[in-house]
């Protein structure tokens, strides 16, 4: 037969929810009652299994990512295509010569490191991107339409080249600031992941692919006929290559 | 972008970012998926900076976990809504959340109780999340989940004994396809 208790005292005795007075009025009571006696072992045994089992299962990086960009916007540094602001313009070209300065006074800054904060710039600018309403380029899949909008905006033959029947549809592009120059991003989408490629002019020699991981993320960077790439999303790293190879035999 | 200024933005991180694990924790739950629950989760977190300013001190983790378990069941209300209203009954349950990356897993242990713990109501399986997955007293328990302790002390027992019932199910017909 149930015991009137198991409902109630049985649950907050065996969670030592209890005061001490019903702690020990229910220890008496648990003497006499085989009922709640046998439950106290089943008890024991479901919330054990419950708390010894790996079963917590913590935040994906991709949501405290998300959460924190929410909590600090960066303010899109692109332009538009509305027309220049030349106060932005200045500011980009003092940021530009500074990093041409950089470049020339210090090679030493062009290791690793710099890889890496490269890619961290980069990072930023694909995480800002994938904040709601951010989208201030072009949204099309159109080859045409959008090597259009990037005519008026960039000096060299940008690639524009759509992948869809490989699994990666061209979803438009925008320009962005990293380091502060102009770069140009092709928006690629796969398993409905977002791809943001990155690239710009370089005088640099082609460099094969290198691989990193920063902030949950996962970037490719290479160059090719004077021009840099750097692809970022959190998708499958293989899948980011395959796209690598995909435009890489392109250009 | 953000509603939150500077400094109540400070506080938020302070004091609520910690528990976006055990957001997450309690929307994977009760929502029994992962990609469902990343997204209810982000946007029981973004409603949590919005209402922000209404929080007063207190306890930060049940008053995030209360948003996100409503963000939860509005959520399920309007994608899943046989799922709320449906007492327990375990060859549906079973059937229902028996698909192919649950069967996969089902093989050990730890699968076994995955699929033994989906299988109980949305209630009951909150509750027993809060109480032994995230540690959660009582009192934090009829906070987050408006109910009063009495209700949580019989909805814990009938939670337990039914998680019981579910996994001596899965011993049985183990048993049987053994043979």
């Amino acid at each position: 037969m149930k015991c009137e208790f198991a409902d109630s005292l049985l649950q907050g005795y065996f969670d030592g929810e209890l005061s001490g007075r019903r702690t020990a009025e229910f220890e008496r009571h648990l003497q006499h009652c085989a009922h709640c006696s046998a439950e106290l072992v089943d008890l024991d045994m479901v919330s054990g299994m419950l708390r010894l089992t790996p079963l917590y299962q913590p935040a994906p990086v991709s949501l405290r990512r998300k959460i924190d960009a929410y909590l600090r916007p960066i303010e899109p540094a692109a332009p538009t295509s509305q027309p220049f602001p030349w106060q932005w313009l200045a500011t980009a070209a003092a940021l530009l010569l500074v990093a041409i300065v950089i470049w020339r006074v210090s090679p030493e800054l062009r290791n690793d490191d710099y890889q890496a904060e490269l890619a961290g710039e980069i990072v930023e600018a694909h995480l800002r991107a994938l904040q709601p309403g951010h989208m201030n380029g072009v949204a099309s899949a159109n080859v045409g339409v959008v090597k259009e909008w990037f005519d008026a905006k960039i000096k060299f033959a940008l690639p524009v080249r759509d992948f869809a029947k490989a699994g990666f549809a061209l979803n438009g592009g925008r320009m962005d600031v990293i380091e502060g120059r102009s770069v140009a991003v092709l928006v690629y989408e796969h398993n409905g992941r977002p791809i943001n490629v990155f690239i710009w002019a370089t005088r640099e020699p082609d460099t094969p692919p290198r691989a990193g991981y920063r902030q949950g993320f996962q970037w490719v960077d290479w160059r090719k006929d004077n021009m840099e790439f750097c692809a970022v999303s959190d998708a499958d790293p293989a899948d980011l290559e395959l796209l690598q190879q995909l435009i890489n035999s392109s250009v | 972008m953000t509603e939150l200024e500077l400094e109540d933005r400070a506080r938020f991180e302070q004091l609520v970012m910690p528990h976006v694990d055990a957001a997450f924790n309690l929307a994977r739950w009760l929502l029994r998926g992962r990609a469902d629950a990343e997204d209810v989760a982000q946007e029981a977190l973004l409603r949590a900076c919005r209402f922000f300013r209404g929080f007063h001190g207190g306890d930060a983790r049940a008053w995030l976990l209360q948003i996100v378990r409503n963000t939860c069941y509005t959520w399920l209300e309007k994608n899943r809504p046989m799922e709320l209203s449906m007492e327990f009954n375990e060859e549906i349950h079973l059937q229902a959340s028996a698909t192919p990356e649950t069967l996969a897993i089902a093989g050990d242990d730890r699968g076994r109780l995955i699929v033994a713990l989906e299988s109980l109501p949305p209630r009951f399986r909150e509750v027993l999340v809060l109480r032994e997955l995230e540690g959660c007293s009582y009192k934090e328990i009829a906070a987050i989940t408006s109910i009063p302790i009495g209700t949580v002390m019989s909805s814990l027992s009938r939670a337990r004994r039914q998680l019981y019932s579910a996994l001596a199910n899965f011993a049985h017909k183990g048993a049987v396809r053994e043979v």
